[in-house]
Formats: structure tokens, C-alpha cells, sequence
């Protein structure tokens, strides 16, 4: 095992799969000549050249649709957004384009592609740089959404996201890039689809994902000092989701909380929490309780700020009432 | 009927694509603007613009029928540019386009029967009955699309002029829109890029004068379309688009451009649509007198037939006698694709994945 970044853990998979099939590019704003303006592709443009490193002019739309284009001719690009609120701007080409493409042509063409970069909310940058649009794009047949909470799982996921032969959107979390984690040293893939128990326990089921996941995992230990044991559940992959594992926790804490950053309304807590009512409903002691972000654009006031996030202080309390310890 | 000035009849030596002194022509043939187009080339080209007539014209006939459902764009009119981008091309080079694709796929040479069963949303559609008319694919004939949403079929042109330069593999693209597609944001991020890393793409405008109701003067600052990529340093060439012949020689240009390394071009073919934009659009932005000045002043069809029948090649009864025959093949080819069945309900679930998850809600789809 080493200790490395979480943006190194995704400089490490891209490197690595880029060695092993040259069909594989990396495009994007900044990510040859500046090594990326969160330095995830470090190196690479020294590594691979300006044919396989590309910068592009800031046009999202534009280079979104290169890739889907150049995915349909029989590469495998990688796109980044510097963040996905920029990714906005290209959604025709992910939600139109990439996720149709093999329905719509009946089979013929497919878009085998990663979309990378940072999302989630992040530090004092007000409403528009700061969201977490996973349920966006996790809406979509079509797509497959992962989004790692950790440096190894964030290793293995994108080496199975960009090895994938559908279209792959990975979000980052801009906070967690520089977290420490072990990441083991010989090669791995961590399958797309499966989730990952992160703390066993027995007393209720907290699921959250990526950055919530450190969160989560905070809660727990507050938790086991009142003496309730949670199990921290990370999906890793919004889309398609494993909800065999969800469902075998709550089998045995019979108790669900499922924390989100993102805006509560139709947010992936509602979609857990529904998937816990139609096949766990029995299992179920009290209702499944959810904790999100607000429904608020952010605020950049840094109090105003923190009100707007989940707190790990809102998630002991959410178990609390969960377990029927409040 | 007009005819164009050049034409003249000659005899010469087969002699694809190239210009060869006029003294050392034997077979028979039309030399258009020093480009000769030996006999069999002409009636090739001439059929396949009326077979798309006759196609597109059952496809209406159907839809009227209510056979054929949801939006219809139809291309009658428009065949000359239909049929001239594939004759410059090489069946290598990438084709896509916007939903009025019919025209596009079948000049490309695509199954008729296919593309109708397609349009009637049958098992044996092109791509399975999913798609329907505005969503026309055929990777055999490296057609992609059949793009439903305006303009969105620039930036993966993009994509795929980028795939042939990152793997040198001399293809061409020819990525095609209309004048209400030139206007789309995404184009220009596409001309530029193209243009900054020489991609190998031929960007057409079919530009037949409205955007569904808005016509060009009321959309375009600068409805001269092919100046469009003067700021991305895109030269452009603005076609007569009702003359095959003019057509093809200059899309040829245009192609040789591309290919030879130097980067994107901008082709405008001027044309005009007979109908209205879609199935449901009675046309009442436009007077009868523009479409009827188009309709017998300048079809395409009309004018190739009046160049070989001045050219000694055909003659008015081999096209009338030819017309009923196409007529016929295209009845039968509607016949053929309504008896078809519809696609099996479990097709509803294919084709959105290539890599199921098996663990994973909610494919294949057991709880729903």
C-alpha cells in the first residue's frame, strides 16, 4: 500500500489505462500545458504528448460533442470539465447524444467515454460554482454515474469508468482532492455497480456518497461512543445502483438514513429512500430519514455557507431518531 | 427547361472524377465545368434523386395515412445535394446530419426497405423501429445520424474529423446542417476547433431559406452562410444546390481540400424545400409563386433530365417510362415494410447499456 492524493489516485488510473490502450485521450480545459487546474493531470502532457493531452479552447458544449463524436469512430476520450457546473453548458451532447446513442441507432453506435471533474459543493465560490448535480445525471438511461469517496476507490473506479463500454460520468469531489488514503500498489479495478460497506454495524444503515462517505463515517464514530453501531454504506456508483447491499443492511438494522449534499427535492436520497420502501418496507422499523443539503442556491457567507451543507452533527442526530435513540 | 451553360456533348474514356483534354474523350457523357461524368455516372446520379422524390413522397402519403407518426421532415427538393455529397465522397468518409435525413441516408445507399420500415416503426427498421424518421443510422455506411436536436450533430462531426486525424486514417467528414442549424452556438465552437487543429471536415449548410417558419432574413444578420467561418479562418464556398452537376464538382473541391491536410471548408448549397418543414407545417410563411418558381424553374431532377436529353443520353420517354417503374419499386418497398412486424417488446430494453450491471437496479429490468 501507499499513502497517496485522491487527485493523484485519478492521475494514477488515467496514466496507466492510457498506457495500456492508445485508443485513450484526455481533453479539456487546462489539463496539458497547466497540468490541470486541479492539477489532476499532473505530468501527463510529459508523458503521453499534445496528441493524447489536449487543451481546448473554453467550449464545453463543443468538446463534449468531440468526444462523443470521436467515441462513436472508435476512441475512448476522456473529457474534463474543470468542474461539472461548466458541464451545464454541454448536457445536450451527455443527455441528447452520448446516453442515446446506442438506443436511438438501434445498437450501431455506442459512446464508450468518460465525462470527469469536480463536483459537489465547494469552499466559499457562492452559487454557481458550488452544487451537486448527480441526480441530474443519474436520471438518465443510458448513463453511468460513479462518484468515489476515497483515493483507492477513486483509482480503481475510473481504470473500470474509462475500461467501460458506455458512457461514464465521474464526479470528483473538489474538497476531497487533496485527501490522504492508501492505495494498494499492484494494479486493480474496482467493478462499476458495486457498493461498498465502509464501517460495519448493526444498529442503523447510514448510505452516503462521496464526500458525505467522510462524513458518514465522522458520524459513526460519535455514534459508537452513545453506543449505536452504524453501517456506513457507500453506493460509489450512483447509476446503476447497488441496492442488493443497501437492502442487506437494512435487513439487519431494520433503520435507514441516506445523506446527500445535494438539493433535497428529487434528490438520489428520495430515489434510495423509495428503493428501501418498495423492497425493504418490511424490514423497516421507522422511516427511512434523509439529510441533504438545503434547498438554497449557496451562499458565499462562510456561515451561511455551512448552514447549507449537511453537517456530521445533523447525521449523529438523523441515527439517533432513525434507531429510535433521539 | 435551363440547362447549364457548359454542358456540351461529348464522346470520351471513362474517366471518373478527373478533367482530361476534350480531344481524347470517346464515351458518351457530360463535361460540366471541365469535369467529365461518363453516361452510366449520370443515370446513377439521376435515379437516385428521383427514387428519393418518389421515396419521400410515399413516406408523406403514409404519414397522412397516419402510418407513419411523430415528426416527418421530408427533403423533396432537396435530392441534388442529397446525391451530390455522396458521389464527392468515398463510402470511408463520415456522413451525419440533422433529422431530415431520409434523403441523405438513401443516396448513401442504405436499404430502402429498412429506412420505411424505420419511418412505419418496424422490427426491421434500420435501427429496429427505435428511432424513427428523424433518427436514421447506418454504421455499414458510416452514416451517424440523424440528429434530433438542432445542431447537435456539428460538434460530434467534431469528434469524428478529431477520431480521423488522431489515427490518420484519411477519412473526411462531412458534417451537414441547415440554415437554421448555422445558427446554433455549438457550431461555432465546433468551426473553431476544427479549424485551430485542421481537422478534415467538410461543414455543409443546406440552406434552403427557412429555419421551419423564420426565414433567412429574419434569423441571419449575414445570410451569405458561407462567410459564416471567416473569423475561424474556414474558407467557405457558397454552391448552386439544384444543379448536380455543379454541385458534385464543387463538393469534390471541397472534399480534396479537407483530405489534403489543410482543414475544415464551409459549403453553402443554396436550395429550397417543397414542402413544408415537417409533416404538420402547411407552409404559409411563403407564397406559392417562390415554391412553384423553384418547383419548375429549378428542380434538380428536371434539369439533369434536359441535360442528357440534350446530351443524346436518354430520352422524355425513358424518364417517363422510369418514373413509373420507380413509382412502382417504391409501392412495393412501403408494402413490404408495412407487413412487417413491430419490434418485439423485449426490445424495449435493449440497446441502452453495452455493459449491464447484473446486481443493479433497474437493468435488465426486473423491477419496474
Amino acid at each position: 500500500m501507499s499513502k497517496i492524493t485522491y487527485r493523484e489516485a485519478l492521475n494514477q488510473a488515467m496514466c496507466e489505462e492510457m498506457k495500456l490502450d492508445d485508443r485513450v485521450f484526455l481533453m479539456g480545459e487546462e489539463v496539458a500545458e497547466y497540468n490541470g487546474a486541479y492539477k489532476v493531470s499532473q505530468g501527463m502532457l510529459d508523458k503521453f504528448g499534445p496528441k493524447r493531452v489536449i487543451d481546448t479552447p473554453i467550449t464545453e458544449l463543443g468538446f463534449a460533442g468531440l468526444g462523443v463524436g470521436a467515441s462513436m469512430a472508435g476512441l475512448r476520450p476522456i473529457i474534463e470539465f474543470m468542474t461539472w457546473n461548466f458541464a451545464i453548458l454541454a448536457l445536450d451532447q451527455i443527455v441528447n447524444a452520448a446516453a442515446k446513442m446506442k438506443y436511438m441507432s438501434g445498437g450501431q453506435y455506442s459512446c464508450p467515454m468518460v465525462f470527469r471533474g469536480a463536483g459537489g459543493s465547494a469552499a466559499r465560490v457562492g452559487a454557481q460554482h458550488s452544487q451537486s448535480l448527480e441526480n441530474w445525471l443519474a436520471n438518465v438511461p443510458g448513463l453511468k454515474v460513479v462518484m468515489p469517496s476515497n483515493p483507492a476507490d477513486a483509482k480503481g473506479l475510473l481504470k473500470a469508468a474509462i475500461r467501460d463500454n458506455d458512457t461514464v460520468v465521474f464526479i470528483e469531489n473538489e474538497i476531497n482532492y487533496g485527501d490522504v488514503g492508501e492505495v494498494p500498489d499492484h494494479e486493480y479495478i474496482i467493478p462499476l455497480g458495486v457498493a461498498d460497506v465502509k464501517r460495519v454495524g448493526s444498529d442503523v444503515t447510514i448510505v452516503a456518497h462521496s464526500r458525505m462517505t467522510g462524513f458518514a463515517l465522522a458520524a459513526a464514530k460519535i455514534l459508537a461512543e452513545q453506543g449505536i453501531e452504524a453501517e456506513v454504506i457507500d453506493p460509489r456508483t450512483i447509476r446503476p445502483l447497488d441496492e442488493n447491499t443497501i437492502l442487506a443492511s437494512v435487513a439487519k438494522t431494520h433503520c435507514a438514513v441516506v445523506v446527500e449534499e445535494g438539493w433535497r427535492f428529487a434528490g438520489i436520497g428520495a430515489e434510495i429512500s423509495a428503493r428501501i420502501m418498495e423492497r425493504g418496507f418490511d424490514d423497516l422499523d421507522s422511516p427511512v430519514i434523509r439529510v441533504t443539503g438545503k434547498d438554497v442556491p449557496m451562499p458565499y457567507a462562510a456561515n451561511l455557507e455551512a448552514l447549507a451543507v449537511p453537517s456530521v452533527a445533523d447525521i449523529v442526530e438523523a441515527a439517533r431518531v432513525a434507531c429510535g435513540r433521539a | 427547361m435551363p440547362c447549364h451553360s457548359s454542358l456540351g456533348i461529348i464522346r470520351a474514356k471513362y474517366n471518373y472524377g478527373g478533367t482530361m483534354p476534350a480531344k481524347q474523350k470517346q464515351e458518351a457523357g457530360i463535361t460540366h465545368d471541365g469535369l467529365f461524368y461518363p453516361e452510366a455516372r449520370l443515370h446513377e446520379m439521376h435515379d437516385k434523386m428521383l427514387f428519393i422524390r418518389r421515396f419521400e413522397e410515399k413516406a408523406g402519403q403514409l404519414y397522412g395515412l397516419k402510418k407513419i407518426g411523430g415528426f416527418c421532415h421530408l427533403c423533396n427538393g432537396q435530392e441534388a445535394v442529397c446525391v451530390g455529397l455522396h458521389q464527392a465522397s468515398e463510402t470511408t468518409d463520415y456522413m451525419m446530419t440533422s433529422y431530415r435525413d431520409h434523403g441523405h441516408i438513401l443516396a448513401r445507399g442504405t436499404d430502402a426497405t429498412a429506412v420505411m420500415a424505420e419511418l412505419l416503426g418496424k422490427a426491421g427498421g434500420i435501427v429496429k423501429g427505435k428511432g424513427g424518421s428523424m433518427h436514421m443510422f447506418d454504421i455499414e455506411k458510416n452514416f451517424a445520424g440523424g440528429n434530433g436536436i438542432v445542431g447537435e450533430q456539428v460538434p460530434i462531426g467534431l469528434g469524428f474529423g478529431f477520431s480521423s486525424r488522431y489515427k490518420d486514417d484519411g477519412r473526411v467528414t462531412i458534417c451537414i446542417m441547415g440554415d437554421g442549424g448555422i445558427n446554433q452556438g455549438a457550431v461555432y465552437e465546433s468551426f473553431n476547433m476544427a479549424a485551430l487543429w485542421k481537422l478534415p471536415i467538410v461543414f455543409v449548410v443546406e440552406n434552403n431559406q427557412y429555419a421551419m417558419g423564420t426565414s433567412l432574413e429574419r434569423a441571419s444578420a449575414e445570410t451569405q452562410l458561407f462567410k459564416r467561418g471567416i473569423s475561424f479562418k474556414i474558407p467557405g464556398m457558397k454552391i448552386d444546390g439544384m444543379d448536380v452537376l455543379e454541385f458534385e464538382k464543387k463538393m469534390r473541391e471541397a472534399m480534396d481540400h479537407a483530405r489534403s491536410g489543410k482543414g475544415p471548408m464551409l459549403v453553402e448549397a443554396m436550395t429550397y424545400r417543397y414542402r413544408g418543414h415537417s409533416m404538420s407545417d402547411p407552409a404559409t410563411y411563403r407564397t406559392r409563386a417562390e415554391v412553384d418558381e423553384w418547383r419548375s424553374g429549378r428542380d434538380p431532377i428536371a434539369r439533369l433530365q434536359a441535360q442528357m436529353i440534350e446530351a443524346g443520353l436518354a430520352t422524355e420517354e425513358h424518364f417517363k417510362q422510369l418514373d413509373k417503374d420507380i413509382k412502382k419499386e417504391v409501392a412495393a418497398i412501403g408494402k413490404a415494410a408495412e407487413a412487417q412486424p413491430e419490434p418485439d417488446a423485449s426490445e424495449l430494453w435493449t440497446d441502452i447499456y453495452s455493459d449491464p450491471i447484473e446486481n443493479a437496479y433497474p437493468y435488465p429490468g426486473k423491477v419496474n
